[in-house]
């Protein structure tokens, strides 16, 4: 029994080998090999969904000049390097890591490979052939911000955080001075779910923060079950990374909008025509890298007004979310009156501004 | 309706033949879904099987991939033969690679040759510390080692959660939940320079080998199979029943502690959140695989490690989803599991049950598995 079944298998794996080598020998054309790796499925419908978007235009723009793929749901541990160093080994010349965990492996294999281009998204380390690229969500977060705290009426907004990293808690900071802005009653309340995508336990922190009174949520999470939540409870949310409005077609008030596409379209040509440099770009509202989604049903024309006029202010640069006077949570002062912060300090911010409630976890 | 009935004596031949009858039948299934998703199926399977064996850095990637599962799986499968059911090797892995990777972390910047075995005793008395918790919980108080072995897991994962987002965070890493890269004499030598496959490839043979040696041996592996085989005629003969549970428990703890430490100093480099990525659970599965001996865990384990490196292949050239792979990849353990079940049993068609048959399979069925 067994041996038959060996034969079989050798047999079955030997007509393998004879088609594989088959089919390769007529896929044989000069094209530009662009790899992009994720850390979700595509279907989370929000941050590697988007990334999936940018590769669709890349596609889209370029044609037959390039040949794309992708790969997803790659864990940010032990595999991650494997997966880049694939990609090098089958001939991609440019290759885009989309996770924050993605940064030390795509530096060793980058090291490796210098002739390689990479491209890691949301990291601080770089080098001659890996540059970085990020979105500034805060501005987003902020004109939401100013949403929230109009449309809220019991002063209380729910937040599901991921983890305590500068970019989260950023976006905490912000979407908190937007609401405070406008609303000096406003309070914030976070639930950490030490996870990017987790639906089950993002819909249980969204049920949660409902039961203490939330009446709009913003998330830091990529799966759209908070907005599922809160079409269920009747609530309001915000929508993280894609649109989500099909999945709170009452409850969405907005979505900030990852667009990708326009910076993958420009690395990957330049690329092709060798002007490719290593950098680190940090695009905004005014970049159309950020885009603020169509207002839900349930905001009146005055919110809906005030919000634009703050998006389109910060977009123009006339305006800084993080301007001073401005206090740390502890109520030690961290800019003076009329300072915008330095991006540095943003990119590293670890603490909570004056007025949230809670600590960080440590 | 369709019944099974238990055979009278599973024949010894299909035993070892169904893992083979496993694989050709995820084949056959996996080329009927490759299908069904307009890829060519025959492409998919060169991918997945041939092709990372045609080059260096896929055979070493394949050694990277299948060191930990066959140190995890070698330990566990002691343990199941003797009845003895640790689940928690995924807990196990996490602590192990917490407390030598922390060995590292303390110490920074400081190393030299001395850091490493310290490391390694670290990693193998952390894993065994958490094993010894079920351990203790069965023989003092007859707690399921199922449920807290099972449930230990998350706790560890919480645990290396907490650490580097607190104590053994990055300290120049902007507050990212990870913790810095170690020194240099804290990594696993390269055994093939230019890839990654370290020496923990080489632990993992060294410990196929003295389990094979020991279950074959030595009088507390005969013990080992006696318990599990027979549980009544074991105590009858005077063995020492917490002894066994003991030991099993603090083997296949600190192999799965040292599994975890060489993926922090190995591959790694440094410990971040997702460093357990289900080695702990897969390795069960090698385990069965590989039909509770040490040399078909060495095969089931490269097995294994093979349709995840090629799986990852498929979904570069052919853009497959990543779902279709999982899905392929859970085949194997469902046509294994399936042909276990028919070798033990025989489906018998019966118009009427009888109000009093139960003949249903029981949950675990290692003591006939093993031979």
């Amino acid at each position: 029994m067994k041996f038959t079944w060996g034969r079989r298998l050798a047999a079955a794996v030997m007509v393998m080998a004879a088609g594989a080598v088959i089919t390769g020998a007529f896929a044989q054309a000069k094209k530009t090999k662009v790899a992009f790796v994720y850390v979700g499925p595509i279907g989370d419908h929000g941050w590697s969904y988007q990334h999936h978007q940018g590769l669709l235009q890349v596609q889209k723009e370029l044609g037959d000049k390039v040949e794309t793929t992708h790969i997803e749901n790659v864990s940010e541990g032990p595999d991650a390097e494997r997966v880049v160093d694939q990609l090098v080994q089958a001939g991609h010349e440019i290759i885009f890591t989309t996770s924050f965990g993605f940064m030390n492996p795509t530096l060793k294999v980058a090291e490796r490979n210098p002739k390689i281009k990479f491209e890691h998204v949301s990291g601080f380390k770089r080098a001659d052939n890996m540059a970085t690229s990020n979105i500034r969500y805060y501005e987003g977060r902020y004109v939401a911000g100013i949403m929230a705290g109009k449309l809220s009426k019991s002063n209380t907004i729910g937040y599901i955080a991921s983890f305590p990293i500068p970019e989260v808690v950023m976006g905490i900071n912000a979407a908190y001075l937007g609401a405070k802005s406008v609303n000096p009653n406003v309070k914030f309340k976070v639930i950490w779910v030490s996870s990017w995508f987790d639906p089950g336990k993002e819909a249980d922190a969204a049920k949660a923060l409902a039961d203490q009174g939330a009446d709009v949520l913003f998330q830091h999470t990529d799966s759209p079950a908070p907005m599922k939540f809160a079409e269920e409870r009747g609530i309001l949310a915000v929508g993280q990374a894609s649109n989500m409005a099909a999945f709170g077609p009452n409850a969405q008030i907005t979505a900030l909008v990852n667009n990708w596409g326009p910076y993958y379209v420009s690395r990957v040509k330049a690329a092709m025509d060798g002007t490719w440099k290593t950098g680190d770009v940090w695009g905004g509202l005014n970049s159309g890298m950020l885009n603020i989604a169509a207002y839900g049903k349930k905001v009146p024309a005055d919110v809906a007004a005030l919000a634009d006029a703050a998006r389109d202010k910060i977009a123009k640069g006339e305006f800084h979310p993080f301007t001073g006077p401005l206090k740390k949570q502890d109520g030690s002062e961290f800019l003076k009156a009329g300072e915008k912060i330095a991006d540095k300090d943003l990119s590293g911010m670890n603490f909570y501004v004056e007025g949230i409630d809670g600590a960080l976890p440590k | 309706m369709l019944r099974l009935e238990p055979r009278r004596a599973p024949s010894e031949a299909m035993i070892y033949a169904t893992p083979f009858v496993a694989v050709a039948l995820t084949l056959a299934a996996g080329c009927v879904l490759f299908a069904l998703l307009g890829r060519d199926p025959i492409q998919a399977m060169y991918l997945i099987f041939i092709k990372p064996l045609t080059t260096l850095s896929g055979r070493a990637e394949l050694a990277v991939k299948a060191t930990p599962l066959i140190l995890i799986a070698t330990g566990l499968a002691v343990g199941f033969r003797a009845g003895v059911w640790n689940i928690g090797a995924e807990g196990q892995f996490t602590v192990g690679a917490l407390t030598g990777g922390s060995v590292a972390l303390a110490v920074y910047p400081a190393g030299g040759p001395w850091l490493l075995p310290l490391m390694a005793l670290a990693g193998v008395i952390g894993g065994m510390a958490w094993a010894a918790i079920p351990a203790f919980l069965r023989t003092r108080f007859n707690a399921n080692e199922i449920l807290v072995s099972l449930m230990l897991s998350y706790v560890a994962v919480l645990l290396l959660g907490v650490l580097v987002h607190g104590l053994l965070r990055d300290p120049q890493g902007f507050n990212f939940p990870e913790s810095r890269l170690f020194q240099s004499s804290a990594l696993l030598p390269v055994l093939i320079p230019g890839t990654r496959a370290h020496i923990g490839a080489i632990f993992a043979l060294v410990a196929v080998a003295l389990t094979q040696l020991f279950m074959a041996r030595h009088i507390s592996g005969y013990q080992i199979k006696v318990l599990g085989l027979a549980p009544k005629a074991a105590r009858f003969a005077g063995f020492c029943e917490r002894r066994i549970i003991w030991g099993c428990f603090l083997l296949s703890g600190g192999l799965a502690g040292l599994a975890g430490l060489c993926e922090a100093a190995g591959p790694v480099g440094q410990l971040v959140p997702a460093l357990p990525v289900g080695y702990g659970f897969t390795a069960i599965i090698v385990a069965f695989l590989g039909r509770l001996h040490p040399l078909g865990i060495l095969a089931g384990g490269l097995l294994i490690g093979l349709t995840y490196i090629g799986g990852e292949a498929a979904q570069i050239a052919l853009r497959l989803p990543a779902a279709a792979i999982a899905i392929f990849q859970g085949m194997l353990l469902f046509f294994l599991l399936a042909s276990d079940i028919l070798v033990r049993f025989r489906p018998v068609w019966r118009p009427r049950p009888r109000p009093t048959a139960s003949s249903g399979p029981e949950p675990m069925p290692a003591t006939t598995l093993a031979p």
